[in-house]
């Protein structure tokens, strides 16, 4: 009888689980909500590239703006961009001087130089230091118009703010990428060879020699140019986290923290592919 | 020298003249819903302005005045219902389109939103370089001081907008407003947080453009004073529909009591 009652009341009311299992449930949940929150960030962000894309092959085109983007973007990043690649120039003349000599490879030195800051270096230094500048300063002047209701303004002067504000942008840090790529190498080879001179005496132009023999385009031209993929995520993601902003002082806070953590973060894992790709295209 | 109450009359007869020749509505709503998530802001307005016609748009805060004018200028889509501009239903339209229709209206923010790296002259030319390409530079720069001078902004040319008073901030915004001869003008709020003097000015002010432009204006705002000043028609909100639409008479005469409590405490 009582068993009976016991059974019909917990029919009603099912146990409670336990901790563990309360933990798991509110872990799948948080996952959950994390995954169908990155789902709609990333349609959200492919919607807006269609829009640039769109409104950047349309006229009128807006050239005056692109250019001071790109004196903004690129000029204005050069001395840390150079100052960058002088200093992984250096740290790789010393440590990869050290390893080879362990293992009596020091000849190579010149090549492992070269060769590094080329393929990689170079190129990965200057994106993270663009996306660091630059797409903080998109993200928060972006975010910072939106707030004051400037792009709005701009909307409703039939101005089309993706065409003035993102699509320059963009396609500024695109070309502008592979340009800066080339000082932080050439800043990075300088200062590589210094580095080296300095310890042991050797010409520039030996250094150069040694460094280039076997090399070809293909080592130096997709490494450059993967850099223009790297402008257009920097660019891409700073506009939308700028343009997308709410919130006053804080979301401009965010916009721009979140410009340069997601830039930064793409650019790696883009990296991740582009290297694949590059040595499977390009032998 | 005209007085305002002068130039006000001048401007009803000429309306009332533009009426008697029987015009089609320059901005048509209708039956307009938007909710921004689980709140409903607008649930299905309707109303329409002829031209040369001033309507104020009046109601609490946040019974959706704003989002009405962001939502016929196409700064917020609706939900539900329709807005015309001359005659085009502006829903769906693609940017582009949309921006051939935005060329003949002009927008004064509330606060008045210029473009801060921008000086006060070149956020009254930006509207220009972008729509007026035909336009010579000087012909531009002469066009800028016209308008500001009709502000009474054309002594502050180069300075930024961070430099100026918010009322000077709203006039140059005004001016900005204007650069494209728009037929349809749209006041958000234009005497909010304006001292009684500044308020009184810009009063005046959209009274003269409308008597030298002739255009259709809606005024959301929350000061009767100005409404009543300034606008034909006024249309009372409250939880996002119109409660009376009228004359300054018309709401005085009635008898709804949230109209009542709305004129008591204004």
């Amino acid at each position: 009888m009582i068993d009976r009652k016991f059974n019909a009341v917990a029919s009603i009311n099912p146990p409670l689980p336990g901790p563990r299992t309360q933990l798991l449930f509110s872990t799948v949940s948080s996952a959950k909500g994390l995954i169908s929150e990155f789902l709609e960030w990333f349609g959200e962000l492919g919607i807006f590239f269609w829009q640039v894309l769109r409104a950047a092959v349309t006229p009128p085109f807006e050239f005056r703006e692109l250019f001071r983007q790109l004196d903004e973007i690129g000029s204005k990043s050069l001395p840390l961009v150079a100052l960058a690649g002088a200093a992984t120039g250096v740290v790789l003349s010393l440590e990869a001087r050290y390893s080879l000599t362990r293992f009596g490879a020091k000849s190579l030195l010149p090549a492992a130089i070269v060769f590094s800051v080329i393929h990689e270096t170079g190129p990965i230094i200057t994106g993270l230091v663009v996306s660091g500048r630059v797409g903080a300063g998109i993200g928060a002047e972006l975010a910072s118009m939106k707030v004051t209701e400037q792009i709005d303004a701009i909307e409703a002067s039939a101005v089309n703010p993706y065409r003035l504000l993102a699509a320059t942008r963009i396609l500024a840090c695109i070309l502008m990428l592979p340009l800066l790529t080339l000082a932080a190498d050439a800043c990075g080879l300088v200062m590589g060879w210094v580095a080296q001179a300095l310890v042991e005496p050797l010409s520039f132009h030996q250094f150069i020699n040694s460094g280039f023999k076997g090399a070809d385009f293909n080592d130096f031209l997709p490494p450059t140019f993967k850099t223009a993929v790297f402008g257009l995520i920097i660019g891409l993601i700073a506009c939308f986290q700028g343009m997308r902003t709410r919130g006053g002082a804080a979301g401009v806070g965010r916009a721009a923290t979140s410009s340069v953590v997601l830039s930064s973060l793409f650019v790696i894992l883009a990296d991740v592919v582009l290297v694949k790709l590059i040595i499977i295209f390009f032998p | 020298m005209d007085t305002i109450d002068q130039i006000a009359d001048q401007i009803r007869m000429k309306r009332a003249d533009t009426e008697e020749s029987g015009t089609a509505p320059v901005v048509a709503v209708e039956d307009l819903h938007k909710a921004f998530g689980s709140q409903k802001v607008l649930n299905g307005i309707s109303l329409s302005l002829s031209r040369g016609e001033t309507l104020a748009v009046l109601g609490r805060s946040g019974t959706g005045k704003s989002v009405l004018l962001r939502l016929i200028i196409g700064l917020e889509k609706p939900d539900s219902g329709s807005v015309r501009i001359h005659g085009q239903d502006i829903a769906g339209l693609a940017l582009d389109r949309l921006g051939e229709i935005r060329k003949k209206m002009g927008f004064l923010f509330q606060h008045a939103a210029l473009y801060d790296s921008l000086t006060v002259a070149q956020n009254v030319a930006f509207p220009l370089q972008h729509h007026n390409k035909e336009m010579s530079k000087s012909e531009q720069a002469d066009r800028v001081k016209t308008l500001l001078a009709e502000v009474g902004m054309e002594g502050d040319l180069e300075k930024m907008p961070s430099d100026i008073s918010g009322g000077m901030q709203k006039r140059v915004g005004l001016a900005r407003a204007l650069a494209l001869e728009p037929d349809i003008l749209l006041l958000d709020e234009p005497t909010a947080g304006l001292d009684p003097i500044s308020s009184g000015e810009i009063d005046d002010l959209v009274l003269k453009l409308q008597e030298e432009h002739h255009m259709a204006s809606i005024v959301v705002t929350h000061d009767l004073h100005s409404a009543k000043t300034i606008a034909d028609r006024l249309a009372l909100l409250n939880e996002g529909n119109v409660v009376i639409e009228g004359n300054i008479e018309e709401l005085q005469e009635s008898d709804i009591d949230f109209v009542k409590e709305f004129l008591k405490h204004s």
